[in-house]
């Protein structure tokens, strides 16, 4: 199980919160005005990174907020957890 | 101890034959088939027996079938909605009713049939027509109500007092389960003596590709030229489509499954549900076997979370009230590269040269012989097998998407 360090209630089991995917992927600006494939890119396709990767996780049974996690994919090690409108660390 | 005995042990039977050669990689083959779980031998197998294709090589990283071919929980079946996956998983079914003969081989494949069960009123309506939509098909398929349900599993728990009460279930007597270490064995042993080179501890670290063609990898064991290239690496695909230069539509998760001591037999069929979610069966060595929705996260850990298999047994418990005293013996995980629509990738990649086999998610097992049968055509041919058509990468572009995330039956 992981420990996720939620930035307004700090760490707790995963358990109580949500996964929610890859993290700053935004809306298209202009839906109408993409092509099948940037349409196509927006709806299914998103990072399977091997290493570390920014996702949303939700407090869901908490304060229900969510937030961004960087978490590495091949050790489960959670590298940061910043709030929303937070600009994310560099990973190098 | 007298001189002149012999030491205990010493009279037992020599260390059988190998089933396969331990070959060195050579500089160069026709095809480079990178994993070595059931898809790649499969593979490999049909390369040889069907298009006498044997100038070809199956990569693998670790061991042969110590991925998710060593991980999942043997369930083979054909009863999905759609007739393009209806058909890839019943001609995958065909197979395996042949496939003991066809590879000499016992592979414990025993069709004591699958139910699906129905706890609410929609899940009687989706699941009837499921039902029609596989007889339509020319699959076996049985709507059974909760007696019927019953008859077929006595120890399920069909009481109106349970949580989520059973309501009816579809059958598909087909249906049923193999010996997941001897289907490897069986196919590695083929493939190798058709002259395929199988060659484990050989991770691949590059894919070359010049003018759009792929030309070789690059592996732990040196570069390897290759004509052709065939990616059979199930949660890994994503990592090694990254070298080849594109993105696929995947997301890599672990999927947990366990098995409890072993019992007398109490179980005579296989049962999945998705409402309660949990799927079991009894192994033939005695085990009850029951795998777990896929864990929320993606990961590369080949372990999860213990709440999901806590949950999982939550569920085996309301269905199966009699598993209460069973003892858990060991959990495991596998990594499962799950698709927007639960179905697979199978043909063209857009890099000529390199074919995908991917995206089979949680299912992967039961399509073994079915996979490596159409992707060994596509590859031969270059041109992607009639069954695999509706599953190739641009779907997700023109939208024409095989959703079966209700017969896929494991929740994600």
């Amino acid at each position: 199980m992981l420990l996720i360090p939620c930035p307004w209630c700090g760490p707790r089991d995963e358990a109580e919160f949500t996964y929610g995917g890859q993290a700053h992927v935004p809306y298209p600006r202009d839906p109408a005005a993409l092509t099948d494939e940037e349409w196509a890119r927006y709806l299914f396709f998103r990072d399977n990174p091997k290493g570390p990767h920014a996702e949303r996780w939700c407090h869901t049974i908490s304060c229900r907020r969510w937030f961004n996690v960087v978490r590495d994919t091949a050790t489960n090690e959670v590298l940061a957890a910043y709030r929303i409108g937070e600009a994310g660390p560099v990973i190098s | 101890m007298s001189a002149g005995t012999r030491p205990p042990g010493a009279d037992l039977p020599e260390h059988p034959d190998h089933l396969w050669r331990e070959p060195d990689p050579k500089r160069s083959y026709d095809v480079v088939i990178v994993g070595g779980g059931g898809h790649g031998l499969a593979t490999a197998h049909y390369l040889a027996r069907a298009h006498g294709i044997t100038n070809v090589a199956v990569l693998e990283r670790g061991w042969l079938a110590g991925g998710n071919m060593a991980r999942n929980t043997t369930i083979i079946r054909s009863n999905y909605l759609w007739d393009e996956s209806a058909a890839v998983y019943e001609f995958a079914l065909k197979l395996w009713e042949g496939l003991e003969a066809e590879l000499d081989y016992p592979l414990l494949f025993s069709q004591r049939g699958v139910l699906n069960l129905a706890h609410s009123l929609q899940d009687v309506r989706d699941s009837v027509r499921r039902v029609e939509a596989n007889r339509l098909g020319g699959i076996d398929a049985e709507w059974l109500d909760a007696d019927g349900v019953r008859e077929v599993c006595p120890i399920v728990d069909i009481s109106p007092a349970a949580r989520y009460p059973v309501l009816g279930g579809t059958y598909q007597p087909r249906a049923g389960i193999a010996k997941h270490d001897h289907v490897a064995w069986a196919l590695a042993r083929s493939a190798d003596a058709a002259g395929v080179d199988l060659i484990q501890g050989c991770e691949v670290t590059g894919i070359d590709v010049r003018g759009g063609r792929v030309t070789g990898v690059r592996t732990t064991r040196g570069s390897i030229a290759a004509g052709r290239v065939a990616l059979c690496a199930a949660g890994h695909t994503s990592v090694l489509a990254a070298m080849a230069g594109f993105e696929l539509p995947l997301q890599s998760h672990p999927l947990q499954a366990l098995v409890s001591e072993l019992l007398e037999p109490v179980h005579p069929t296989v049962v999945m549900s998705n409402a309660v979610h949990v799927y079991v069966s009894q192994a033939h060595k005695g085990e009850l076997v029951m795998g777990a929705g896929i864990d929320a996260y993606t990961a590369y850990t080949q372990r999860g979370a213990f709440h999901v298999v806590e949950r999982q047994m939550a569920a085996a418990l309301e269905l199966f009230p009699v598993f209460a005293r069973a003892h858990v013996l060991r959990t495991w995980g596998g990594i499962v590269d799950v698709t927007p629509d639960a179905s697979p990738i199978v043909g063209r990649s857009p890099v000529a040269g390199l074919y995908l086999n991917c995206g089979w998610g949680t299912g992967g097992f039961k399509a073994t012989p079915g996979a490596g049968a159409i992707l060994a055509h596509t590859v031969a041919h270059d041109e992607p097998h009639p069954l695999a058509r509706p599953f190739s990468l641009d779907r997700f572009t023109t939208g024409a998407l095989v959703d079966e995330h209700g017969a896929a039956a494991v929740a994600h």
